[in-house]
């Protein structure tokens, strides 16, 4: 018996919740009296996941699993679940992630949770918090079968280190042509830029911004914080950005450390998208915009003249704190 | 082409959420509900389907008869039957086995259903959906082109997009972007005529069981009140989210 954790890798190296979800892995091992393996594809680093409590991990080395394939994917985790007699599997909540999920927890026929925010409540029964109704609540959810999958909600448990030895082993699960029935024709992607999904502070923008020949601004105060660009629903719906940055219930979820939104009003179902941020900043001429109700912090005032300011001190902040 | 587009019955997305016998159940009263958004764009692109290429399009769900208006309303805008499957969805997973059994019996080419639902936003019904009827599956998908039995779908990734080529048959979980906002159906009074006579076919669920249960409910703590920073002060705004938020 064990905890698997799925750890995700680009070009060779782990995504930022690979450590995450592998500090939740640990805490659940830590609850189970048991270890933890990873299942890692291609990465060149697997060492480093031993900082995170990792006890062994499985490299999956395999030149067609190099772009992601939720299948083919799916098939080497369940392989590596049985093989491990793993009786709790911990995954992130990312695009790909939540793909290739419910195809394991078919295979399983394993109980899944989605969008979970702590660490499980109790072990048996096998308990889990996690959002619901688009973040306008929260759903205490027992997991009733024998094997359990956890998607682990990104930036609510963070990254927590537990120093030990990884020991590395090549994985070579059965993968056959039959996983690549749908096949990856071309990936169109910023590259070198923070997304939405695993930001750690994200820049929004609304109506209030008037065009997208504006969004230089947001774009420019982005790159000052680090952060991803997102936007409300209707400057999605008018094309003055792409549907990828619609943060809302309909939209992108977002759960940053620091969620800044520029002339949105926030509606009820943008609002929804946002709750789970933990620090949200509103810049609105409107005293009245519902989302001052919502935010932390606000300024009341027009984002072109706060904007730019706000990019000058941040510029100044950060040559200070270098 | 036999389309099939599984519709969850949702809370409208303006709704307020509350919970009632306990916190143990979602709290209806007052609720309007509807078809699920990420559903309603499938429903919209199966109708293009059914218009430029003559596929035939059912609709299904897994729920009681107080899903009917939802249902019908998937029959006004143009399906052309309806399947409910009379159970009350109590987890994705048994929903997913029920909606895989009405596609067994019902020979269907393409599988059509929303990326998640709003309510419970499990995510899961179409990937085990398709899992267990081993068919073809792309999820969060935006763009679908079909040409005999050949498909080129555009899927959404974190940071950008994904070309996928794959075959029939196959499950897709939709979102915004396999048609736009704008070209969403509302039905109109001929639609909402010809629905009282299209068939609705209520099927009794197959033996299976949910997978998690959900014990309890509650409401995000209320928060406390926003603190204002004059627009004149942002060194003030630096120094909170510095030193009191630490998030810069």
């Amino acid at each position: 018996m064990s905890v698997l954790v799925y750890t995700e890798s680009e070009n060779g190296k782990f995504k930022k919740n690979a450590f995450e979800v592998a500090s939740y892995a640990y805490e659940v091992a830590q609850l189970l009296g048991t270890t933890v393996t990873a299942i890692s594809f291609n990465a060149s680093n697997n060492e480093i996941l031993g900082d995170y409590g990792v006890a062994k991990v499985l490299n999956v080395s395999n030149d067609t699993l190099k772009t992601f394939n939720a299948k083919a994917y799916a098939h080497a985790i369940t392989e590596a679940a049985e093989k491990e007699g793993a009786k709790v599997v911990i995954v992130s909540s990312s695009t790909d992630t939540k793909y290739l999920a419910p195809i394991v927890s078919a295979k399983l026929k394993a109980g899944y949770v989605p969008n979970v925010v702590t660490a499980p409540e109790s072990a048996s029964p096998f308990t889990v918090k996690r959002t619901a109704f688009s973040n306008k609540g929260f759903a205490h959810t027992e997991i009733s079968t024998d094997i359990k999958i956890v998607g682990v909600s990104n930036n609510a448990f963070g990254i927590h280190e537990h120093k030990t030895t990884a020991a590395v082993e090549t994985f070579s699960p059965t993968i056959t042509d039959a996983d690549f029935t749908t096949k990856s024709v071309e990936v169109d992607k910023v590259v070198g830029k923070a997304t939405i999904a695993d930001a750690e502070v994200v820049v929004s923008g609304g109506r209030g911004l008037k065009g997208p020949e504006n969004w230089g601004m947001i774009e420019e105060l982005a790159d000052v914080l680090g952060a991803a660009t997102a936007c409300s629903k209707p400057v999605s719906d008018l094309g003055w950005r792409p549907h990828g940055e619609h943060v809302g219930q309909t939209g992108k979820p977002v759960a940053s450390n620091l969620y800044i939104a520029i002339g949105i009003s926030g509606a009820i179902q943008h609002l929804a998208g946002v709750s789970s941020s933990k620090v949200k900043v509103v810049i609105n001429t409107d005293p009245e915009a519902p989302f001052f109700k919502a935010a932390d912090y606000g300024i009341v005032g027009d984002a072109f003249e706060v904007v730019p300011k706000l990019i000058e001190k941040l510029k100044e902040f950060k040559a200070q704190n270098a | 082409m036999k389309i099939l587009v599984c519709i969850s019955n949702v809370p409208d997305t303006t709704s307020k959420i509350n919970f009632t016998d306990n916190s143990t159940k979602f709290d209806t009263n007052g609720v309007q509900f509807v078809i699920n958004p990420n559903d309603e764009f499938g429903l919209t692109r199966a109708m293009w389907f059914k218009e430029k290429q003559g596929a035939t399009v059912h609709v299904a769900t897994v729920g009681g008869a107080n899903t009917e208006p939802t249902i019908r309303k998937a029959l006004a805008i143009g399906a052309d039957e309806a399947i409910r499957v009379n159970a009350e969805p109590t987890d994705g997973f048994f929903v997913a086995q029920q909606l895989a059994e009405v596609v067994k019996n019902g020979g269907y080419d393409l599988v059509i259903a929303g990326r998640e639902s709003i309510d419970y936003n499990g995510g899961m019904v179409p990937g085990i959906m398709a899992t267990i009827l081993d068919m073809n599956f792309i999820n969060t998908c935006v763009n679908l082109e079909i040409d005999g039995d050949k498909v080129t779908a555009i899927r959404e990734i974190d940071g950008g997009k994904e070309t996928l080529s794959t075959s029939l048959p196959l499950v897709i979980g939709g979102q915004k972007g396999l048609v736009e906002e704008s070209d969403l159906r509302i039905p109109n009074m001929r639609g909402i005529m010809m629905a009282r006579q299209k068939k609705l076919n209520v099927v009794e669920p197959i033996d299976a069981n949910a997978k998690t249960i959900d014990e309890k409910f509650e409401k995000p703590a209320p928060k406390g009140a926003v603190k204002l920073v004059s627009a004149d002060n942002i060194d003030e705004l630096i120094n909170l989210l510095h030193n009191e938020a630490k998030v810069i």
